[in-house]
Protein backbone atom coordinates (compact mmCIF):
# COMPACT_ATOMS: atom_id res chain seq x y z
CA UNK A 1 0.00 0.00 0.00
CA UNK A 2 2.80 2.56 1.00
CA UNK A 3 4.22 1.44 -1.99
CA UNK A 4 1.73 2.53 -4.04
CA UNK A 5 1.36 5.71 -3.08
CA UNK A 6 4.54 6.67 -3.10
CA UNK A 7 4.76 5.36 -6.97
CA UNK A 8 1.96 7.90 -7.38
CA UNK A 9 3.62 10.60 -5.83
CA UNK A 10 6.62 9.87 -8.04
CA UNK A 11 4.48 9.73 -11.08
CA UNK A 12 2.73 13.50 -10.21
CA UNK A 13 5.73 14.92 -10.17
CA UNK A 14 6.90 13.63 -13.58
CA UNK A 15 3.97 14.94 -14.90
CA UNK A 16 3.91 18.22 -13.50
CA UNK A 17 7.27 18.88 -14.59
CA UNK A 18 7.08 17.43 -18.20
CA UNK A 19 4.16 20.39 -18.22
CA UNK A 20 6.00 23.02 -16.60
CA UNK A 21 9.07 22.40 -19.27
CA UNK A 22 5.99 22.30 -22.20
CA UNK A 23 5.16 25.56 -21.07
CA UNK A 24 8.34 27.03 -21.51
CA UNK A 25 9.24 25.64 -24.08
CA UNK A 26 5.78 27.00 -25.98
CA UNK A 27 6.41 30.43 -24.35
CA UNK A 28 9.76 30.03 -25.88
CA UNK A 29 8.45 29.11 -29.42
CA UNK A 30 5.42 30.87 -29.45
CA UNK A 31 6.13 35.01 -29.99
CA UNK A 32 3.62 37.08 -27.67
CA UNK A 33 2.91 41.12 -28.18
CA UNK A 34 5.18 42.75 -25.43
CA UNK A 35 3.52 45.12 -24.09
CA UNK A 36 4.21 47.37 -21.03
CA UNK A 37 2.10 46.45 -18.06
CA UNK A 38 -0.95 48.17 -16.96
CA UNK A 39 -1.29 50.36 -13.92
CA UNK A 40 -3.47 49.03 -11.47
CA UNK A 41 -4.51 45.39 -9.59
CA UNK A 42 -7.71 44.38 -12.30
CA UNK A 43 -9.44 46.10 -15.51
CA UNK A 44 -12.73 47.29 -15.02
CA UNK A 45 -14.25 43.43 -16.07
CA UNK A 46 -12.90 39.92 -16.51
CA UNK A 47 -9.71 40.31 -18.02
CA UNK A 48 -11.11 37.31 -20.50
CA UNK A 49 -14.09 38.95 -20.86
CA UNK A 50 -12.17 41.98 -21.67
CA UNK A 51 -10.26 40.47 -24.34
CA UNK A 52 -13.53 39.38 -26.38
CA UNK A 53 -15.59 41.95 -25.33
CA UNK A 54 -13.32 45.25 -24.73
CA UNK A 55 -14.94 46.27 -28.69
CA UNK A 56 -18.58 46.26 -27.65
CA UNK A 57 -18.27 48.11 -24.66
CA UNK A 58 -16.44 50.61 -25.98
CA UNK A 59 -18.73 51.32 -28.99
CA UNK A 60 -21.58 51.35 -26.64
CA UNK A 61 -20.14 53.97 -24.70
CA UNK A 62 -18.86 56.15 -27.29
CA UNK A 63 -22.76 56.36 -29.04
CA UNK A 64 -23.95 57.19 -25.38
CA UNK A 65 -21.31 59.68 -25.07
CA UNK A 66 -21.25 60.96 -28.75
CA UNK A 67 -25.43 61.10 -28.62
CA UNK A 68 -26.82 61.26 -24.95
CA UNK A 69 -23.97 63.10 -23.06
CA UNK A 70 -23.35 59.90 -20.76
CA UNK A 71 -20.12 60.44 -19.44
CA UNK A 72 -19.31 57.65 -16.95
CA UNK A 73 -15.66 56.27 -16.49
CA UNK A 74 -15.91 52.92 -15.97
CA UNK A 75 -15.72 51.96 -20.13
CA UNK A 76 -14.68 55.07 -21.52
CA UNK A 77 -11.88 55.39 -24.16
CA UNK A 78 -9.66 58.14 -21.93
CA UNK A 79 -10.39 55.72 -18.53
CA UNK A 80 -8.90 52.69 -20.72
CA UNK A 81 -5.56 55.20 -22.01
CA UNK A 82 -5.52 56.22 -18.28
CA UNK A 83 -4.44 53.27 -16.78
CA UNK A 84 -2.77 51.41 -20.15
CA UNK A 85 -0.15 53.27 -21.43
CA UNK A 86 3.31 52.24 -20.63
CA UNK A 87 5.23 53.73 -17.83
CA UNK A 88 7.61 54.34 -20.15
CA UNK A 89 6.00 55.61 -23.48
CA UNK A 90 2.65 57.23 -21.44
CA UNK A 91 0.88 55.72 -24.21
CA UNK A 92 -1.28 52.94 -25.83
CA UNK A 93 0.48 53.28 -29.51
CA UNK A 94 3.99 53.19 -30.80
CA UNK A 95 6.93 51.36 -28.65
CA UNK A 96 8.65 52.74 -26.09
CA UNK A 97 12.59 52.81 -25.73
CA UNK A 98 12.78 50.37 -23.52
CA UNK A 99 11.17 47.61 -26.54
CA UNK A 100 7.67 47.73 -24.85
CA UNK A 101 5.13 48.43 -27.05
CA UNK A 102 1.88 50.31 -26.80
CA UNK A 103 -0.99 48.11 -24.88
CA UNK A 104 -3.42 48.83 -27.34
CA UNK A 105 -1.30 49.02 -30.94
CA UNK A 106 0.87 46.19 -29.63
CA UNK A 107 -1.96 43.31 -29.23
CA UNK A 108 -3.55 44.65 -32.66
CA UNK A 109 -0.78 44.28 -35.00
CA UNK A 110 -0.06 41.08 -32.55
CA UNK A 111 -3.68 39.80 -34.18
CA UNK A 112 -3.76 41.63 -37.37
CA UNK A 113 -6.40 43.54 -36.56
CA UNK A 114 -6.55 47.44 -37.51
CA UNK A 115 -6.61 49.82 -34.69
CA UNK A 116 -8.71 53.41 -35.66
CA UNK A 117 -9.38 54.55 -32.50
CA UNK A 118 -6.28 56.93 -32.24
CA UNK A 119 -6.92 58.18 -36.12
CA UNK A 120 -8.99 60.55 -33.69
CA UNK A 121 -8.26 59.99 -30.21
CA UNK A 122 -5.66 61.04 -27.35
CA UNK A 123 -3.21 57.98 -27.26
CA UNK A 124 -1.71 59.49 -24.18
CA UNK A 125 -3.67 59.84 -20.59
CA UNK A 126 -5.52 62.72 -19.21
CA UNK A 127 -3.39 64.88 -16.81
CA UNK A 128 -3.43 63.86 -13.39
CA UNK A 129 -5.15 66.45 -12.20
CA UNK A 130 -8.12 66.58 -14.61
CA UNK A 131 -8.59 62.79 -14.04
CA UNK A 132 -9.21 63.21 -10.67
CA UNK A 133 -11.32 65.76 -11.42
CA UNK A 134 -13.37 64.45 -13.40
CA UNK A 135 -13.87 61.11 -10.97
CA UNK A 136 -17.26 59.43 -11.59
CA UNK A 137 -18.46 56.39 -11.09
CA UNK B 1 -54.57 85.66 -30.45
CA UNK B 2 -57.57 83.57 -29.51
CA UNK B 3 -58.31 86.36 -26.62
CA UNK B 4 -58.12 89.14 -28.99
CA UNK B 5 -60.91 87.48 -31.25
CA UNK B 6 -62.77 86.62 -28.64
CA UNK B 7 -63.02 90.43 -27.33
CA UNK B 8 -64.70 90.22 -24.27
CA UNK B 9 -62.10 88.65 -22.14
CA UNK B 10 -63.61 89.25 -17.95
CA UNK B 11 -60.99 91.29 -17.04
CA UNK B 12 -61.32 90.58 -13.31
CA UNK B 13 -60.06 87.20 -14.59
CA UNK B 14 -57.07 88.80 -16.53
CA UNK B 15 -56.19 90.59 -13.21
CA UNK B 16 -56.40 87.32 -11.64
CA UNK B 17 -54.11 85.57 -13.96
CA UNK B 18 -51.88 88.97 -13.88
CA UNK B 19 -51.61 88.62 -9.87
CA UNK B 20 -50.70 85.00 -10.18
CA UNK B 21 -47.92 85.48 -12.53
CA UNK B 22 -46.61 88.41 -9.92
CA UNK B 23 -46.47 85.86 -7.45
CA UNK B 24 -44.87 82.41 -9.09
CA UNK B 25 -41.88 85.24 -10.20
CA UNK B 26 -41.95 86.43 -6.56
CA UNK B 27 -41.75 82.76 -4.42
CA UNK B 28 -38.93 81.92 -8.01
CA UNK B 29 -36.85 84.77 -6.87
CA UNK B 30 -35.51 83.37 -3.91
CA UNK B 31 -35.26 79.95 -5.70
CA UNK B 32 -32.80 80.62 -8.88
CA UNK B 33 -30.22 78.67 -7.17
CA UNK B 34 -31.95 75.69 -6.80
CA UNK B 35 -33.24 76.01 -10.76
CA UNK B 36 -29.38 76.16 -11.18
CA UNK B 37 -28.27 73.09 -9.18
CA UNK B 38 -31.20 71.12 -10.79
CA UNK B 39 -29.06 71.28 -14.26
CA UNK B 40 -26.53 68.70 -12.28
CA UNK B 41 -28.15 65.80 -13.69
CA UNK B 42 -26.59 61.65 -12.56
CA UNK B 43 -23.65 60.76 -14.90
CA UNK B 44 -25.13 58.03 -15.94
CA UNK B 45 -28.44 60.21 -16.80
CA UNK B 46 -28.59 60.72 -20.83
CA UNK B 47 -28.94 64.76 -22.08
CA UNK B 48 -32.97 66.13 -20.87
CA UNK B 49 -34.83 67.30 -23.81
CA UNK B 50 -36.58 69.44 -20.86
CA UNK B 51 -33.54 71.24 -21.26
CA UNK B 52 -32.89 73.98 -24.31
CA UNK B 53 -29.12 75.41 -23.46
CA UNK B 54 -28.50 78.72 -25.37
CA UNK B 55 -26.13 82.28 -26.00
CA UNK B 56 -26.72 85.15 -25.72
CA UNK B 57 -24.80 87.50 -27.10
CA UNK B 58 -24.08 90.95 -25.64
CA UNK B 59 -23.19 93.21 -28.68
CA UNK B 60 -22.87 96.49 -26.59
CA UNK B 61 -20.30 94.59 -24.06
CA UNK B 62 -18.11 93.16 -26.87
CA UNK B 63 -14.90 95.08 -27.13
CA UNK B 64 -14.03 95.22 -30.85
CA UNK B 65 -10.03 94.74 -30.25
CA UNK B 66 -10.32 91.25 -27.73
CA UNK B 67 -9.70 88.29 -29.23
CA UNK B 68 -10.14 86.29 -25.55
CA UNK B 69 -13.23 83.94 -26.61
CA UNK B 70 -11.85 82.91 -30.00
CA UNK B 71 -8.38 82.29 -28.13
CA UNK B 72 -9.96 80.15 -25.11
CA UNK B 73 -12.06 78.46 -28.02
CA UNK B 74 -8.95 76.97 -29.72
CA UNK B 75 -7.16 76.15 -26.63
CA UNK B 76 -9.79 73.85 -25.35
CA UNK B 77 -10.23 72.24 -28.31
CA UNK B 78 -6.46 72.35 -29.33
CA UNK B 79 -7.49 73.80 -32.75
CA UNK B 80 -4.78 75.19 -35.02
CA UNK B 81 -3.72 79.00 -34.63
CA UNK B 82 -5.89 80.22 -37.74
CA UNK B 83 -2.84 80.88 -39.48
CA UNK B 84 -3.06 78.60 -42.75
CA UNK B 85 -6.63 79.17 -45.13
CA UNK B 86 -7.13 75.74 -44.45
CA UNK B 87 -7.28 75.66 -40.65
CA UNK B 88 -10.56 74.84 -38.40
CA UNK B 89 -12.48 77.45 -37.43
CA UNK B 90 -15.25 76.81 -33.96
CA UNK B 91 -15.64 80.74 -33.30
CA UNK B 92 -15.04 84.07 -34.46
CA UNK B 93 -14.89 87.74 -34.46
CA UNK B 94 -17.12 89.24 -36.96
CA UNK B 95 -16.70 92.77 -37.64
CA UNK B 96 -19.86 95.56 -38.45
CA UNK B 97 -19.60 98.80 -39.59
CA UNK B 98 -22.95 100.70 -40.35
CA UNK B 99 -21.68 103.11 -43.22
CA UNK B 100 -24.13 105.65 -42.59
CA UNK B 101 -23.87 106.24 -38.85
CA UNK B 102 -20.27 104.85 -38.86
CA UNK B 103 -21.31 102.84 -36.17
CA UNK B 104 -18.59 99.76 -35.55
CA UNK B 105 -19.17 96.52 -33.29
CA UNK B 106 -17.56 93.09 -33.42
CA UNK B 107 -19.45 90.14 -31.94
CA UNK B 108 -18.22 86.54 -32.19
CA UNK B 109 -20.20 83.94 -34.27
CA UNK B 110 -20.29 80.28 -34.07
CA UNK B 111 -22.67 77.68 -34.85
CA UNK B 112 -26.03 78.77 -33.56
CA UNK B 113 -27.08 75.83 -32.21
CA UNK B 114 -30.56 75.72 -34.36
CA UNK B 115 -33.57 74.35 -33.22
CA UNK B 116 -34.40 72.93 -36.90
CA UNK B 117 -31.17 72.62 -38.13
CA UNK B 118 -30.44 72.80 -41.87
CA UNK B 119 -26.97 70.45 -41.37
CA UNK B 120 -29.00 67.87 -39.73
CA UNK B 121 -31.55 67.85 -42.66
CA UNK B 122 -28.87 66.98 -45.18
CA UNK B 123 -26.86 65.10 -43.28
CA UNK B 124 -26.74 61.90 -45.60
CA UNK B 125 -25.29 59.57 -42.90
CA UNK B 126 -27.06 60.99 -39.88
CA UNK B 127 -23.88 61.77 -38.58
CA UNK B 128 -25.15 65.70 -37.71
CA UNK B 129 -27.50 65.51 -35.48
CA UNK B 130 -29.18 67.39 -32.63
CA UNK B 131 -28.91 66.38 -28.91
CA UNK B 132 -31.56 65.84 -26.39
CA UNK B 133 -30.92 69.13 -25.07
CA UNK B 134 -30.47 71.32 -28.40
CA UNK B 135 -27.00 71.21 -28.80
CA UNK B 136 -26.43 70.34 -33.01
CA UNK B 137 -23.20 67.94 -33.13
CA UNK B 138 -21.11 65.72 -35.37
CA UNK B 139 -20.73 62.14 -34.80
CA UNK B 140 -17.30 61.96 -36.08
CA UNK B 141 -17.82 58.26 -35.91
CA UNK B 142 -20.41 58.38 -39.17
CA UNK B 143 -19.16 61.48 -40.86
CA UNK B 144 -17.90 60.71 -44.38
CA UNK B 145 -16.88 64.06 -44.79
CA UNK B 146 -18.98 64.79 -47.68
CA UNK B 147 -19.34 68.80 -46.72
CA UNK B 148 -23.18 68.85 -47.00
CA UNK B 149 -23.58 70.16 -43.61
CA UNK B 150 -21.29 73.23 -44.58
CA UNK B 151 -23.05 73.99 -47.77
CA UNK B 152 -25.98 74.25 -45.97
CA UNK B 153 -25.03 75.80 -43.11
CA UNK B 154 -26.49 79.61 -43.84
CA UNK B 155 -23.95 80.76 -41.01
CA UNK B 156 -21.06 79.48 -42.09
CA UNK B 157 -20.09 78.22 -39.12
CA UNK B 158 -18.90 74.31 -40.12
CA UNK B 159 -15.35 73.56 -40.94
CA UNK B 160 -13.56 70.57 -42.79
CA UNK B 161 -10.24 69.26 -40.90
CA UNK B 162 -7.80 69.01 -43.94
CA UNK B 163 -4.70 68.09 -42.10
CA UNK B 164 -3.87 65.29 -39.87
CA UNK B 165 -4.74 66.16 -36.67
CA UNK B 166 -1.36 65.92 -33.87
CA UNK B 167 -2.26 65.01 -30.48
CA UNK B 168 -5.62 65.66 -29.91
CA UNK B 169 -7.48 66.87 -26.44
CA UNK B 170 -8.32 63.23 -25.02
CA UNK B 171 -12.27 65.32 -24.46
CA UNK B 172 -11.81 66.59 -27.88
CA UNK B 173 -11.50 63.46 -30.09
CA UNK B 174 -10.51 65.60 -33.70
CA UNK B 175 -9.30 63.93 -37.06
CA UNK B 176 -8.53 64.56 -40.89
CA UNK B 177 -11.75 64.01 -43.26
CA UNK B 178 -14.33 65.19 -40.89
CA UNK B 179 -16.44 68.47 -40.63
CA UNK B 180 -16.57 70.28 -37.33
CA UNK B 181 -17.82 72.82 -35.66
CA UNK B 182 -18.51 74.39 -31.78
CA UNK B 183 -19.57 71.99 -29.72
CA UNK B 184 -20.52 74.83 -26.87
CA UNK B 185 -18.07 73.05 -25.02
CA UNK B 186 -20.44 69.48 -24.96
CA UNK B 187 -18.19 68.17 -22.47
CA UNK B 188 -18.00 71.02 -20.41
CA UNK B 189 -21.68 70.99 -19.70
CA UNK B 190 -21.40 67.53 -19.17
CA UNK B 191 -19.70 67.82 -16.06
CA UNK B 192 -21.63 71.22 -15.08
CA UNK B 193 -19.35 73.62 -16.31
CA UNK B 194 -19.87 76.77 -18.77
CA UNK B 195 -18.22 76.95 -22.09
CA UNK B 196 -14.56 77.65 -22.45
CA UNK B 197 -15.45 81.44 -24.37
CA UNK B 198 -17.67 82.18 -21.73
CA UNK B 199 -15.69 81.78 -19.05
CA UNK B 200 -12.70 83.72 -21.18
CA UNK B 201 -14.80 86.46 -21.74
CA UNK B 202 -16.12 86.95 -18.10
CA UNK B 203 -12.71 86.65 -16.83
CA UNK B 204 -11.46 89.65 -19.59
CA UNK B 205 -14.14 91.83 -17.74
CA UNK B 206 -16.56 91.99 -20.32
CA UNK B 207 -19.51 89.66 -19.62
CA UNK B 208 -20.71 89.79 -22.97
CA UNK B 209 -21.93 86.24 -22.84
CA UNK B 210 -24.40 84.77 -21.36
CA UNK B 211 -24.81 81.01 -21.20
CA UNK B 212 -27.21 78.99 -19.64
CA UNK B 213 -31.19 76.87 -20.01
CA UNK B 214 -33.49 78.85 -22.22
CA UNK B 215 -36.32 76.46 -20.91
CA UNK B 216 -35.69 77.36 -17.01
CA UNK B 217 -37.09 80.55 -16.14
CA UNK B 218 -35.23 81.45 -13.46
CA UNK B 219 -31.97 81.41 -15.29
CA UNK B 220 -30.02 84.35 -15.81
CA UNK B 221 -30.16 83.91 -20.12
CA UNK B 222 -34.36 83.66 -19.79
CA UNK B 223 -34.27 86.72 -18.00
CA UNK B 224 -32.08 88.25 -20.32
CA UNK B 225 -34.20 87.05 -22.98
CA UNK B 226 -37.47 87.95 -22.08
CA UNK B 227 -36.71 91.37 -20.17
CA UNK B 228 -34.12 92.97 -23.15
CA UNK B 229 -34.74 92.89 -27.07
CA UNK B 230 -32.93 90.48 -28.53
CA UNK B 231 -32.91 88.62 -32.54
CA UNK B 232 -31.10 85.28 -33.87
CA UNK B 233 -28.98 86.09 -37.08
CA UNK B 234 -30.82 85.66 -40.08
CA UNK B 235 -34.44 85.34 -38.26
CA UNK B 236 -36.33 85.26 -41.50
CA UNK B 237 -35.13 81.70 -42.32
CA UNK B 238 -36.85 80.18 -39.01
CA UNK B 239 -34.22 78.13 -37.73
CA UNK B 240 -34.82 79.03 -33.86
CA UNK B 241 -31.46 79.22 -33.00
CA UNK B 242 -30.17 78.85 -29.36
CA UNK B 243 -27.77 81.82 -29.79
CA UNK B 244 -29.02 84.96 -29.67
CA UNK B 245 -27.62 88.70 -30.41
CA UNK B 246 -28.67 91.94 -28.24
CA UNK B 247 -27.59 95.06 -29.57
CA UNK B 248 -27.29 94.27 -33.36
Amino acid sequence: MRRAAAFVRVALLVAVGAAAALATGLEARVPRPAHAPPKGERCVEDTDFMRRNHMKLLTHQRDRTVHEGVRTRAHSLANCVDCHAGAASRSVIGRAADGSEGFCAGCHAYVGVTLDCFECHAATPRPAAAAVAKERP
Amino acid sequence: MSADRQGGVNAARRQFVGWGVAMAGATLAPGVMLFDLAHGRAPEAPASASVRWGMLVDATRCAPDCNACVVACAKEHGLPDGTRATDAQWIRKVELKDLRRGRTLAVPVMCQHCEQAPCVDVCPTGASFKRADGIVLVDRHTCIGCRYCMMACPYQARSFVHEPVVDPKPDVPRGKGCVESCTLCVHRIDRDQAPACVEACAAAGHRALVFGDLNDPGSEIAKRVAGYASAPLRPELGLNPGVRYHGL
